[in-house]
């Protein structure tokens, strides 16, 4: 089990560094000269030839992309053209801004799909099945912005106006300092989540109630309370926690519409400013926090995969 | 809405209700559906078209009824906008965001009711060449993956787990602010980021086939490999690749949509459906219609060619052949 998990291990280390490289060689497509590139065509020579310094760019691609790679394990970013200052100065607070969001939208997601998905399967086939079904597909398909912008006109504008349409805190002070401000964007963000979760565990729990030990503890004359809660959940709920892995680690990508939405200050909100603003640095440095993100959640999630499995568990 | 999910578990376990009796010549039949028994002894000894059988479920109607009604609202649309309004999507009609005109005037004092028609086209043509361009690409790497083995296909699926460490928005993020953004670089990053995801499909329908004898046989005739690709797994793969397109032109129209909505897709001054709603949220209070319309149309599309990919789906499981 231990060989499985240091490969698993290894092979992220590999993927990050390939996707290093990747998010490296964006830079290298930018046309003609980078620093002019960056900075448009007003910009002053000397303001270009100061960027071409700071990039590196009179040294061979193969040693600039080692000496950001170097940065980046010492938690230096580069320096944000359009903001003057240091990239990590820049992402700090928004990193954990961001967070928060992720961590309360798998707070809420994951019960609410768990919990619909059992019930669903529970009444597998009738009126209330269909309907978790139905309305599963139809949040599945729909853009985050889209149900964003449905909770807005509801909660925020035209219906009732219960709830801050955007993010209110003043710059610099913490995200949680006005809850109010959360409660759209988590719930936006759990509504795109959830219908995956309960998708999955409707179709493993079905499979697990007409299993034989399911059948075995019903004629034995179990309550089907305790059939459910202590015999069927917790076997259908390892094939689904790859699931809540996957669209936890898609939360790293999914929060960068919801902050624009709602003007929440976090990293997602950053990358389209540095987008708009063709602030390459920032861009390279978020990606690459997402894609941290991204590879860490999915490898915890193999390695419980990996510890949840007898077969693999056994195998020394 | 988020990529990258359970192609699997949108169609194949979570669409169909396994110990379900009495189905002959199929392991699963489509669950609670009206006429699945019917269903069932006709896919027994012959095969209804797979159009016919998604028409038969209620989900592949509304889905097919949806996507059109969008589709020829996006293609009649420019056409009809100014003879329904009098104004161009792009022409000066009243000072902004006020509501004269069927839905009023939008943030630079446009014609809502037009951009609105107008804005379609671009959205649906983007989407269905990113999806194509998607599948092309995945397939083949998907197919030359599985059919090839060893290190092929170690490097191929290596690959794939790279890219699929960037999540599609944040790359395609990465290419337009190195590229700028335009049509064919939204179109070609949309596309190339499904490519891996399609490939897994792809890669798995392609093993689960690949040891039946016609392949076998295939072989034994020293039938080039191009042509057994051609000519013996992807006809037989055609199913989870029809659903895995279904969902992924779902997909593609949401990041579209959403990176235009961001300000990074369609540039002003193009009506589209995705910028509009840009545009005109700041007065969402006093002329909601400016968002609304394009949100509707946007989840209309949407909601239709997901129940669409679902009804495919089930309609593959109640035949059972290449069913990954």
């Amino acid at each position: 089990m231990m060989k499985l998990v240091v490969r698993r291990l290894v092979l992220s280390v590999f993927i990050l560094l390939a996707v290093s490289i990747l998010v490296f060689a964006a830079t290298l497509l930018l046309p003609g000269d980078p620093a002019r590139a960056i900075l448009g065509q007003q910009a002053t020579p000397e303001r270009v030839a100061a960027l071409s310094s700071q990039l590196n760019l009179d040294q061979p691609a193969v040693v600039r992309y080692f000496l950001w790679l170097g940065g980046l394990f010492m938690g230096d970013f580069g320096t944000s053209t359009s903001f003057g200052g240091p990239v990590s100065e820049l992402l700090g607070d928004r990193i954990s801004a961001s967070l928060v969001l992720m961590v309360l939208a798998a707070i809420v997601s994951i019960p609410l799909g768990l919990g619909f998905g059992i019930w669903s399967a529970l009444h597998r086939g009738g009126k209330r099945d269909k309907s978790v079904t139905w309305v599963s597909l139809t949040l599945a398909a729909l853009p985050e912005f889209v149900i964003g912008i449905a909770l807005v006109t509801i909660f925020a504008t035209s219906v009732v106006q219960i709830l801050p349409a955007v993010t209110m805190a003043p710059p610099g002070t913490p995200v949680w300092t006005i809850p109010s401000q959360l409660i759209l964007p988590t719930i936006t963000l759990a509504l795109v989540v959830a219908p995956y979760i309960a998708r999955m565990m409707r179709a493993t729990m079905i499979d697990v109630l007409d299993s034989g030990y399911v059948e075995m503890a019903r004629l034995k004359g179990v309550p089907e309370r305790q059939v459910i809660l202590r015999h069927a959940v917790p076997h259908a709920i390892g094939p689904v926690a790859q699931v809540i892995a996957i669209q936890l680690a898609w939360l790293a990508g999914g929060v960068v519409v919801v902050e624009f939405l709602f003007r929440y200050p976090g990293i997602g909100q950053a990358l389209i400013d540095a987008v708009t603003f063709r602030d390459v640095q920032v861009v390279q440095a978020v990606s690459m926090i997402v894609a941290v993100v991204y590879v860490v959640v999915n490898l915890l999630a193999d390695i419980v995969g990996i510890m949840a499995n007898p077969k693999l568990r056994s195998a020394a | 809405m988020s990529e990258n999910t359970l192609s699997g578990g949108l169609g194949g376990a979570g669409a169909t209700a396994p110990g379900q009796p009495g189905a002959p010549g199929s392991a699963v039949g489509p669950d609670g559906e009206k006429g699945a028994g019917t269903d069932i002894k006709q896919s027994a000894s012959k095969p209804r078209s797979l159009m016919r059988r998604v028409w038969g479920q209620s989900e592949g109607r509304v889905g097919i009824i949806l996507t059109a009604i969008i589709v020829l609202l996006a293609f009649l649309g420019p056409l009809l906008a100014p003879l329904v309004t009098g104004y161009s999507p792009t022409e000066f009609a009243d000072r902004p965001f006020q509501p004269t005109g069927p839905f009023g005037t939008d943030d630079l004092g446009r014609s809502v009711a037009s951009r609105f028609m107008a804005g379609g086209t671009l959205l649906v043509l983007y989407s269905v060449a990113a999806t194509v361009i998607g599948m092309v690409a995945g397939a083949v790497f998907g197919i030359v993956a599985a059919y090839t083995g060893g290190t092929v296909d170690a490097v191929i699926m290596r690959v794939n787990d790279v890219l699929l460490a960037i999540p599609q928005l944040v790359f395609a993020m990465l290419a337009i602010v190195v590229l700028g953004p335009q049509g064919w670089v939204l179109i070609l990053v949309i596309g190339l980021t499904h490519a891996p995801r399609i490939a897994r499909v792809a890669r798995a329908a392609t093993l689960s086939v690949i040891n039946e004898d016609y392949i076998r046989a295939a072989e034994m005739y020293a039938m080039p490999r191009s042509r057994i690709i051609f000519r013996e797994i992807i006809p037989n793969i055609t199913g989870p690749l029809s659903v895995e397109a279904g969902l992924r032109l779902t997909y593609s129209i949401g990041s579209i949509a959403s990176l235009s909505f961001l300000g990074l897709g369609m540039q002003p001054p193009a009506a589209d459906w995705g910028l509009m709603i840009n545009e005109n949220r700041i007065a969402l209070s006093v002329q909601p219609w400016g968002v609304i319309l394009p949100v509707a149309a946007i989840a209309v599309l949407t909601i239709g060619t997901n129940l669409l990919a679902d009804a495919i789906a089930r309609a593959n499981a109640s035949t059972n052949v290449g069913n990954a």
